[in-house]
């Protein structure tokens, strides 16, 4: 077992999806358990499924000095650092820290390649690019994390993960060991992943795509709903954060008579866990093997007991053998006052971006009180035990898990939590 | 700082190469300390043994070349696969997987075949190696353009360090195929792997101080013809490494290698008995 991690303090994170730009709507939506999937009508020749989408990226370019970045996936990334003045948040710890001393981590699963499909849609003559999308630098995987390393002015490492469906998980991992090495002294992690024609018709192929608003842990569920969004946290260590907080604030829900850990008040990454299944390239191990192992590591990092849980943020894509396995997982080894939901059917599954999307959630649930339910599923697998929920709740949340599982059986879980939680180093 | 941010020392416990023209580290080693020539007539691409026969046949080549290196350096390491995490590191996955999901996309979109979809994901040649060797550690897959190789490295070392424990990391790119070869600039195949290790080892092939080094010095130039016959390939970042450890005389001071991380970074690695010397590099980071 890994030992257990000094928290991080997340100073500051944002969320944009098909739900809206900024925290404040994707919360509206969880407390509401309201879908912002809209049926299909992406690319030239769309398939009968639902999509989460964000609006108006079509029109929202960049600005001119970040113009040769230009693509979709660049474009929400953008919109996404501008969401609750997150880009602020980055330029005041540029100024305490140093920009060689902030890294840049960021997961996607096919970051730009909707420009390499437009440009196969329009190739030139001799059968090349077209002059006006011939950007080397945007037609590769690390176009996302080096256009926001520009775009917030950083020169830290800079690194793109791309381990499909747990990208944008993984980074808070990558993030903590630079942090704990004393290599940079915060890091922006997260993750973009946008609609483009590989991941609807490559699940469409795969049979894993719904022609129905997806219904994660529904007995009749169907398959998956692909969204769009980009997420961002900014992660420092807690006795920075000291240094700036004045005092220790009660938390805002019932938290305030909890002893805590011996950290300020606010948001913490406890722990995570990363493993891989060793079982096939786009199937689940069916024992969950993986992800269990994920798990385990997860809560050896953060120093705690799956008891002390009290919301997950399931992966639940709505895909059948997902939610199979997650849903055994979950009843062998959380009690009943686990609340566990899927935010699929908020959001979609938005794969490379789903890790940080559902990071997000997660904090929103800490900060608010607020455990989102499965928005869509109406019958609930008989696999899933009594912590898989369909409606939302308004009770305090101290720790909560995030999982994301990815093809070629790539799992991470992600412990988050408040000033209470956790280990007390 | 005078050497930039340290990070540790890092033990090279295994080592792999592959090339059409340098099939295998012992060729490249001999060939980078200008003893031998690369082959006149490259090789095919590696059946690595691990994979079952009929996916040895179907494996894209990124896949293919993943394995050969990891397999290779995993055993010469003599470590257990199954007890690794890995690093697996590329700046643009499989070129040819990409120019096929783009054109049938441009063409007949429902037409994509599911198997060349998945093994589309960057982290194919994760998956399988993972699969291959019964290994439920953590793997992850990396890009960072011209700066792949350095990234890779960063995160191997970085969990190395960080959690004591060795650590396998490959770096593999191929030919841009297609369209794509209009804007995506790699040629032939290149792959390497090294086992890394928090200590020393009677398998320890070289060891290293590494630091992160800001200014716009650049990384280390190749230096031998042979490898300079590489360098039109997405990996060639790795060379200098290679050949740096080609070269290492036993007892004897090498120099600094640089390797880009980022525009303004660089991952320095000093060879053990010599003290990380600010001159060979660059600027120092502030910290």
């Amino acid at each position: 077992m890994p030992a257990p991690i000094v928290p991080l303090r997340i100073a500051a994170y944002t969320v944009t999806s098909a739900a809206g730009v900024g925290k404040a709507p994707l919360r509206a939506a969880l407390s509401e358990s309201r879908s912002a999937l809209t049926a299909n009508d992406f690319g030239p020749a769309p398939l009968p499924t639902w999509i989460g989408r964000v609006a108006g990226l079509e029109s929202a370019a960049l600005p001119k000095p970040l113009a040769a970045w230009d693509c979709r996936n660049n474009r929400l990334a953008w919109l996404g650092l501008n969401g609750d003045a997150f880009i602020d948040a980055v330029h005041a710890a540029r100024e305490r820290h140093g920009a060689a001393r902030v890294a840049v981590v960021l997961g996607t699963s096919t970051s730009s390649i909707g420009a390499t499909e437009d440009a196969y849609r329009h190739l030139d003559a001799d059968g090349a690019f077209p002059a006006d999308n011939r950007n080397p630098s945007v037609h590769t995987p690390h176009s996302l994390a080096s256009f926001v390393q520009e775009a917030l002015d950083l020169a830290g490492p800079s690194v793109t993960v791309s381990t499909a469906c747990s990208s944008s998980a993984k980074v808070f991992a990558t993030a903590e060991r630079m942090i704990r090495l004393g290599l940079v002294d915060a890091a922006v992690v997260g993750g973009v992943d946008t609609l483009c024609g590989s991941v609807l018709f490559g699940f469409n192929a795969l049979q894993l795509v719904s022609s129905e608003p997806c219904r994660p842990f529904d007995a009749e569920r169907s398959g998956i709903s692909i969204g769009e969004a980009a997420g961002f946290a900014l992660l420092e260590r807690a006795d920075d954060a000291r240094r700036r907080v004045p005092a220790v604030a009660p938390a805002r829900h019932g938290g305030g008579g909890r002893p805590t850990a011996g950290r300020p008040a606010g948001l913490y990454l406890l722990g995570y866990g990363e493993s891989s299944d060793a079982h096939h390239m786009s199937t689940p191990h069916p024992d969950g093997l993986g992800a269990e192992r994920a798990l385990d590591d997860a809560l050896a990092r953060a120093g705690i007991d799956a008891g002390a849980v009290d919301h997950i943020n399931l992966h639940g894509t709505a895909s059948a053998k997902n939610d199979e396995v997650e849903a055994a997982l979950v009843a062998r080894r959380f009690p009943a006052t686990t609340h566990a939901s899927s935010t699929k059917g908020v959001t979609g599954h938005t794969l490379g971006a789903a890790g940080i999307v559902e990071a997000a959630a997660s904090l929103l649930a800490i900060e608010h009180g607020l455990r989102p339910g499965t928005v869509n599923t109406r019958v609930l697998d008989p696999a899933c035990g009594p912590q898989v929920r369909i409606e939302a709740a308004n009770a305090p949340v101290h720790v909560a898990l995030s999982n994301s599982f990815g093809f070629g059986g790539n799992n991470c879980v992600l412990v988050f939590g408040d000033a209470s939680a956790g280990g007390s180093r | 700082m005078s050497g930039g941010v340290r990070g540790g020392m890092l033990f090279v416990d295994g080592i792999a190469f592959w090339a059409p023209t340098l099939p295998g580290w012992p060729a490249a080693r001999a060939a980078f300390r200008g003893e031998a020539a690369p082959l006149a007539t490259p090789v095919k691409r590696p059946a690595p043994d691990i994979l079952a026969p009929a996916e040895r046949r179907r494996a894209p080549d990124t896949v293919a070349l993943a394995l050969e290196v990891a397999a290779a350096a995993v055993r010469d390491s003599g470590l257990d696969a199954a007890t690794l995490p890995s690093v697996f590191t590329s700046a643009h996955g499989d070129l040819a997987v990409n120019d096929y999901m783009c054109s049938t996309l441009a063409n007949e979109p429902t037409s994509i075949s599911p198997t060349k979809f998945h093994n589309s994901v960057h982290n194919a040649a994760a998956g399988y190696w993972t699969m291959a060797t019964g290994c439920h550690e953590a793997s992850t897959a990396l890009s960072a353009f011209d700066a792949s190789f350095g990234a890779g490295l960063l995160e191997a070392a970085t969990q190395c360090q960080a959690d004591a424990r060795a650590v396998l990391l490959v770096g593999v790119d191929v030919e841009a195929a297609g369209a794509l070869a209009s804007v995506t600039a790699s040629t032939g195949l290149l792959a390497c792997a090294l086992v890394l290790s928090p200590r020393a080892s009677e398998r320890t092939v070289a060891t290293f101080h590494w630091s992160l080094v800001g200014g716009k010095s650049g990384p280390t130039p190749i230096r031998s013809a042979a490898a300079r016959s590489l360098a039109g390939n997405a990996m060639a970042g790795a060379l200098p490494l290679f050949e740096a450890i080609a070269v290492a005389e036993p007892g004897q001071e090498a120099g600094a290698v640089a390797l880009a991380l980022a525009p303004s970074l660089s991952l320095v690695l000093v060879a053990k008995a010599s003290a990380p010397v600010a001159s060979t590099t660059a600027p120092a980071l502030a910290s």
